[in-house]
């Protein structure tokens, strides 16, 4: 009875409620997004103001200034800088892909002794600061092999696994049913076989989520080329070449800022084309324990 | 014997299978884990330029950082400053936007794009960004504060702003939690939001007794990563340095870093200053120690109270 009662009340009520609940939530999300979005709005106004406009207070500019960007872009070395994160970051991602990709498998799918350790010691080196191993790491590179002022000494270590990238496949790897491989190998292939026509097939989230966050974690990388390449400007990597564009260009607020649009902008470009991707590998890492 | 023997061969099979499929990552944890851990051991008993041999010199570094290295303290008082202040802040804001992007029902893909976008920017960029934005004379965030008559604070250019400045540059790529933590609410057992409704639970008490309940092991794995993040803290704090600073040219070998007043400075930066500006390759390795320690203490938190990372597929 005291059903019949609220279906009679309930939709005026619950449709005053909803619209409310709507501006309620869609003003705290515009509020939000304005704290996300305003600071590349500012970036980019002040990347198109003159050189006298970027040192006022103004927040727009007078006049649209769009040569600052091919004045950035002509920077001695900003291709080269260019050049250089392409190598990193690409060659970077195919070797990490090809090296850690067996190893996540073995971790997911093969029973041998030593396996929960050799996971552990993954999860400690994914969550070891580079610095604890950088003095050691610097000497050998660059005293040993005489390799420093190049990329070789940040590129040469994918080819080894990468410790975060085989616990994210490894993860990945856990939700592919045993059942495919059962039936694999039943039908006589070897487990390279399987890897190969059965896994990566189904695999290819997990290792787009590795290759997107790679890719990243080169692009962005500072610390790396600060250690190896800082004395050799030719080898110089965008991040680290923006910082010292600045350090040069000091009081050319307006060039700096377009420095800095042109660098988030593969990175933005990217991420709208593997949104899919980069959700699925920040969930597998953080939830899927 | 017969039956045996094609058992043993099956098994040194599967044993050279496995150590096949693991080799890029044994190769990669003997050479670029093991061998430089221990040999960051070894020099921090030494007195080490990188250019002279190496000279053993026991505890001498261990109580020079301890006691008369003046940049340790304050990058240990800065960690802990900054664990509390920008953990406690990241988890709380991205759990709030989690929350309010479960609520929205239209456009939630644009939101969540927005969102996410600044975990991306690379944190250089970033960090020039928000030098830019928290300039106290002319950047945009001061005066848009002074024309509403709010303070207008120094921000990287003051001791006393400079780590809430990075705590909002922080906040700011809370992208990463904000997935983490809609995933998880999305995974809460919608029946307990309804019995709950029936029994007239408002909307705090749900979140209290269910919702939070629910997620706190993800709460708890973003308190735990979060401080990892902070022991790795390097980039931003560095450049965000140099830059208010003024600092001009690359290399920067000569910035004594922390601007202002030590109140950027964190353990890696410290790394860095003894080891590749004042060549004390064994102070430096001493750093480097510490900051082992403290992160494989935060990773043992995490593996042991979420055992879930390793049992997964066991």
């Amino acid at each position: 009875m005291t059903e019949v009662a609220v279906v009679v009340h309930k939709p005026r009520v619950v449709r005053h409620k909803a619209v409310l609940q709507w501006i309620g939530v869609h003003s705290l999300g515009v509020a939000a997004a304005l704290f996300f979005v305003l600071p590349f709005v500012f970036l980019f106004l002040t990347s198109v103001m003159s050189d006298q406009q970027a040192l006022t207070r103004d927040l727009t500019p007078d006049t649209w200034e769009w040569g600052n960007y091919a004045k950035v872009w002509n920077t001695p070395g900003f291709l080269t800088w260019w050049r250089n994160t392409l190598l990193y970051a690409g060659l970077g991602t195919v070797l990490t892909v090809l090296s850690s990709v067996p190893v996540a498998y073995a971790l997911a799918r093969f029973r041998f002794r030593g396996r929960r350790l050799s996971l552990l010691l993954v999860i400690s080196m994914m969550m070891l600061p580079p610095q604890v191993v950088v003095i050691p790491m610097y000497l050998f590179w660059a005293k040993q092999l005489d390799l420093s002022g190049t990329l070789w000494p940040l590129i040469i270590p994918m080819a080894f696994g990468d410790a975060f990238s085989i616990f994210l496949l490894r993860q990945f790897l856990l939700t592919i049913p045993e059942e495919y491989l059962d039936a694999a190998r039943v039908d006589g292939c070897g487990e390279v076989r399987t890897l190969l026509r059965v896994v990566l097939p189904m695999a290819k989230p997990g290792i787009a989520a590795i290759a997107l966050f790679q890719f990243f974690a080169a692009w962005n990388d500072y610390f790396g080329p600060q250690i190896y390449a800082s004395d050799n400007p030719a080898a110089w990597t965008l991040s680290y070449g923006l910082e010292s564009f600045k350090g040069a260009h000091h009081t050319n607020w307006n060039l700096t800022m377009a420095a800095t649009v042109l660098v988030m902008a593969p990175v933005i470009v990217l991420f709208f084309l593997a949104q899919k991707a980069f959700v699925e590998g920040v969930t597998l890492t953080g939830v899927k324990g | 014997m017969t039956g045996t023997h094609p058992l043993r061969a099956k098994r040194r099979r599967s044993a050279l299978r496995t150590a096949a499929f693991m080799s890029p990552w044994l190769i990669g944890f003997s050479f670029f884990f093991a061998y430089p851990l221990l040999s960051t051991v070894y020099f921090s008993f030494t007195r080490y330029d990188g250019f002279r041999p190496p000279v053993f010199n026991g505890l001498g570094n261990w109580t020079y950082v301890f006691t008369d290295y003046p940049l340790f303290w304050p990058a240990l008082w800065n960690t802990l400053w900054l664990v509390v202040a920008m953990v406690g802040c990241r988890v709380v804001f991205g759990l709030g936007i989690g929350l309010l992007i479960t609520k929205i029902k239209t456009g939630t893909g644009i939101y969540r794009t927005l969102f996410s976008l600044p975990y991306l920017a690379p944190p250089v960029a970033g960090t020039l960004a928000f030098v830019f934005l928290l300039n106290p004379g002319t950047g945009p965030v001061n005066v848009l504060l002074d024309a509403v008559g709010l303070p207008t604070p120094g921000w990287f250019t003051d001791a006393d702003w400079s780590k809430p400045a990075l705590t909002v540059l922080a906040l700011w790529g809370v992208g990463d939690l904000m997935v983490i933590f809609m995933a998880a609410l999305l995974d809460v057992p919608k029946e307990q939001y309804e019995a709950a409704e029936l029994d007239g639970a408002g909307a705090w008490s749900r979140f209290r007794h269910i919702t939070l309940p629910n997620i706190s092991p993800i709460i708890l794995f973003a308190v735990v990563t979060g401080v990892i993040q902070v022991m790795q803290y390097y980039t931003q704090p560095l450049v965000a340095g140099k830059v208010s600073a003024g600092v001009i040219g690359g290399s920067g070998r000569q910035f004594e870093p922390g601007y202002p007043d030590k109140s950027t400075l964190t353990l890696p930066q410290v790394v860095y200053n003894a080891g590749f500006q004042r060549f004390d390759y064994g102070a430096a390795c001493v750093v480097a120690l510490v900051l082992f320690a403290l992160s494989m203490a935060v990773t043992a938190l995490l593996m042991r109270r979420r055992g879930g990372l390793i049992e997964a597929g066991d």
